[in-house]
């Protein structure tokens, strides 16, 4: 019974934190293997670069786990960082500008959520449509041309505060913030149970669509967020930026433990995923790795996430038997 | 008449259960043999075996007379048997021909599809059974009675000497079941052996040459028509044991907390009415397919319905969604338990706060503390056995989902529960705490609910039973009223009365 109980309390602990141990041992390789990973200027780079994606990964967490997910992420942060920063050029507030951003990414995300709440939508659907949409709604606005000369509104992404740069600062805050909304309220509750089980969750109370809406318009607030931070770090309005960012956050969360068949994930989790990425891009940049090569491995991991995912999760059902067959 | 199919001796046991108990009847060739018993007397785990979904633990299947191993459905129709089942699975976007040949495709020598075979050899069978289709009518658009007849048609060309039907008639109009009934006296002629799945009493005496019936995975009686009469099939069905005996405590009933006037959702249930007071358990008895869920599942807001009125403690309620329901106290008990229970990748204690978060928000957090406690405290008091509140309910036994789920309900402080096959999958132990559970929120007021396919329970527990048919209450029973029988004939009645229509 004891060994037994030690046991479980050990898989359990090998489920809860493996990923932190596969990023804690990713980290010593690296910095095994090339001198020059751990210094401070390049953990702060990688940090900085992760940023952004990262963002977007928090907003996937929340919707994977309630069984969604948010393809047009990257071309919204497009469309919301243009919009933003044209706005910027016209009136010269970065508050106004920063507004903009986030306006314009929620209501693309209420659209988003309208489309699967109200008309039923699969969301990989409706949200691949919006991923057109939002990215031919950018080109148009900008006439396909980059907006250039941003002036102050570079201190967005480009700063720095004690030292620190701001896209790390919004990244941690924003970190904190979606940990907050997952654990300590009863709309994070309410994903999980969503994501877990629908029907139980309708059949338990929980506004399944109200919900489902207010896990696009956070989406949405993330996005916008992301999207001045990506303008404001390439020096300019891009309406062609970010292409396949959403991919870069599914993977972030999924490496991150996030369970595609929902009521599973963390924010701490996807942090840890899409620093196991940043740490790997950048080591193997430092040692040389071929840059297609790069892109198998980037894969690999992608599917050995996945399918330890799902491992996991058949054994787990395993260790209950039967109980389905008997009537 | 010679033997078609002989069942000899035959065991099977899931988990914790005897599903059969040394099974023994015969088919004779070209006749209808009726097998009836209540809800979960083993009458379709018979059939699965016999169809190779299931593998007897022990005994032999014979076909004339010579003993088959049967280990998957394919198998079973190569020695010529086809079953009909009761729910129909079909790709609702294919087409009669496609269906009528689906695992069986007609091929060339480069294996490409013939198609031109499958046009005329579906042209052939439907006119040879004089069926006016279309061949490339998509399934969608037949009737529930045109699928089951196509299944009847897959089966003739497959040239099933035994065809089982389980319940054929749970979906299909009364023109439809004439129509059906015709087809299965041809089918009779021919030669062809079926095995019919019933507890309609009058379809039974309508067409069976055979009865047998079952109760609690054993065959009770197996006779020819002529030496049965209804009341005796009746009184074999009935008479289970119980698995837990417990003394139902007498209670005084206070107010009238619910009351339900006309209900009605076409199709599902129509103009009931019925009252439950404070301290009372009130109990919904009924054979499968009575009605009994969907008009609870209505009334709780899971499903809409179109008319009726529903008055809680005096006051008419509009019950808008589930969540409304339980604002003014009122929850239910899912009799499934995997799909409208439990959320299965989480914690015990997150599904026990589920429906009342609410009270453990101070300042828009959630406090950790007292739901903590709250959680511990509604376990303890039903007797949840969990290794940590933190365990994924997944991982717990039945019986103690089933406790989790209920402390979940009783965490919102109801005044009316509804409680669907409360006692359904648990074992007899949990079974027995459930119906002390049960007798304590009586005492303390309570207005209970109780629906189960298990009479002898019911008439334990209940002090008044309605009892429904065919989406309408057929009768309610007080406590001295109380028999097997007698709820039985009233689930039946109906159908009793048809019958006599009929002859």
């Amino acid at each position: 019974m004891n060994t037994l109980d030690r046991n479980k309390l050990w898989s359990d602990i090998k489920s809860k934190y493996s990923i932190y141990f596969v990023l804690a041992a990713l980290f010593v390789i690296s910095w095994l293997s090339n001198e020059n990973f751990v210094s401070v200027e390049n953990l702060s780079n990688i940090s900085t670069q992760i940023a952004v994606g990262t963002i977007l990964a928090f907003g996937q967490t929340i919707l994977i786990i309630s069984g969604m997910l948010d393809l047009s992420s990257g071309s919204v942060l497009a469309l919301a960082g243009v919009l933003s920063v044209s706005s910027y050029k016209m009136t010269g507030s970065l508050l106004i500008s920063f507004i903009v951003a986030i306006i314009t990414a929620v209501i693309c995300n209420m659209l988003n959520g309208l489309m699967v709440t109200r008309f039923k939508t699969p969301p990989f659907i409706a949200t691949l449509a919006m991923m057109t949409m939002a990215r031919g709604a950018a080109l148009m606005y900008t006439n396909g041309q980059n907006i250039y000369q941003i002036g102050n509104y570079v201190v967005f992404g480009q700063g720095k505060i004690m030292g620190i740069p701001t896209p790390v600062i919004f990244m941690a805050v924003l970190l904190v913030v979606t940990w907050y909304l997952l654990k300590h309220t009863i709309f994070g509750r309410s994903i999980y149970a969503i994501g877990g089980n629908e029907e139980a969750a309708n059949a338990s109370g929980i506004n399944v669509n109200k919900t489902k809406m207010k896990a696009f318009i956070i989406n949405g607030i993330l996005v916008g967020i992301a999207g001045v931070l990506f303008m404001s770090r390439v020096n300019g309005g891009m309406p062609n930026g970010a292409v396949g960012y959403e991919f870069k956050a599914l993977t972030a969360a999924v490496i991150g433990g996030t369970s595609f068949s929902g009521g599973i994930g963390t924010a701490s989790g996807t942090l840890a995923g899409a620093f196991i990425v940043g740490f790997l891009d950048n080591i193997m940049v430092l040692v040389g790795v071929n840059s297609y090569l790069q892109q198998i491995v980037r894969g690999a991991i992608i599917a050995l996430a996945v399918i330890y995912d799902i491992w996991a999760k058949t054994k787990r059902t395993k260790r209950k038997h039967g109980s389905v067959e008997a009537k | 008449m010679e033997i078609k199919l002989r069942v000899s001796n035959v065991d099977k046991s899931f988990p914790g259960v005897k599903a059969l108990d040394k099974i023994n009847f015969a088919v004779k060739k070209g006749t209808v043999h009726v097998i009836c018993g209540e809800n979960g007397a083993g009458k379709s785990t018979l059939m699965k075996v016999i169809n190779g979904i299931y593998k007897q633990d022990s005994g032999q299947i014979l076909i004339d007379g010579k003993p088959v191993e049967i280990s998957n459905p394919i198998q079973a129709r190569k020695l010529g048997i086809s079953m009909i089942f009761q729910e129909l699975n079909y790709m609702p976007e294919m087409t009669i021909e496609e269906s009528l040949f689906v695992g069986n495709w007609p091929t060339d020598k480069y294996g490409k599809v013939d198609w031109k075979t499958i046009r005329s050899r579906t042209l052939e069978l439907l006119k040879k059974e004089k069926l006016d289709y279309d061949p490339q009518t998509k399934l969608k658009d037949l009737s529930v009675s045109d699928i089951q007849m196509l299944e009847i048609l897959k089966a003739i060309s497959y040239n099933s000497e035994i065809i089982i039907m389980d319940e054929p008639t749970s979906a299909i109009t009364q023109k439809e079941v004439e129509v059906l009934f015709e087809k299965i006296l041809e089918l009779k002629k021919r030669g062809t052996s079926i095995i019919y799945i019933s507890h309609k009493m009058d379809e039974i005496f309508r067409i069976a040459d055979e009865i047998t019936v079952f109760r609690d995975g054993a065959v009770v009686d197996s006779r020819p028509k002529e030496d049965y009469d209804m009341e005796t099939v009746i009184t074999q069905m009935v008479g289970r044991k119980l698995d837990s005996v417990f003394q139902k405590e007498e209670i005084e009933l206070g107010e009238r907390v619910l009351e339900v006037r006309n209900l009605t959702d076409a199709g599902k249930f129509e103009n009931l009415s019925f009252s439950v007071h404070e301290g009372e358990i009130v109990g919904f008895a009924g054979l499968m397919g009575a009605g009994r869920t969907e008009v609870m599942r209505a009334l709780f807001g899971l499903d809409p319905y179109q008319s009726g009125e529903i008055i809680i403690k005096n006051e008419k309620i509009d019950i808008k969604n589930v969540k409304s329901s339980i604002d003014k106290k009122m929850v239910m008990l899912s009799e499934d338990r995997r799909r409208f229970g439990i959320i299965p990748v989480r914690s015990v204690k997150e599904n026990v706060s589920l429906s009342s978060l609410k009270r453990f928000i101070y300042r828009g957090r959630l406090h950790g503390e007292e739901e903590n406690r709250t959680v511990e405290e509604f376990c303890k008091s039903m007797n949840v056995k969990t290794p940590t509140y933190e365990t994924s309910i997944e991982s717990l036994s039945g019986g103690n989902q089933q406790k989790v789920i209920l402390a979940k309900w009783m965490v919102t402080d109801p005044d009316i529960l509804i409680l669907d096959e409360p006692t359904r999958g648990i074992d007899v132990g949990a079974k027995h705490e459930i119906y002390k559970l049960m007798t304590s929120l009586a005492k303390k007021g309570k207005a209970l609910i109780m629906i189960s396919s298990e009479l002898p329970e019911l008439i334990m527990m209940c002090d008044r039973i309605y009892v429904m048919s065919k989406g309408k209450i057929t009768g309610m029973l007080n406590r001295d009223e109380f028999s097997q029988e007698r709820i039985m004939a009233y689930a039946t009645e109906v159908e009793i009365q048809e019958g006599v229509d009929l002859a």
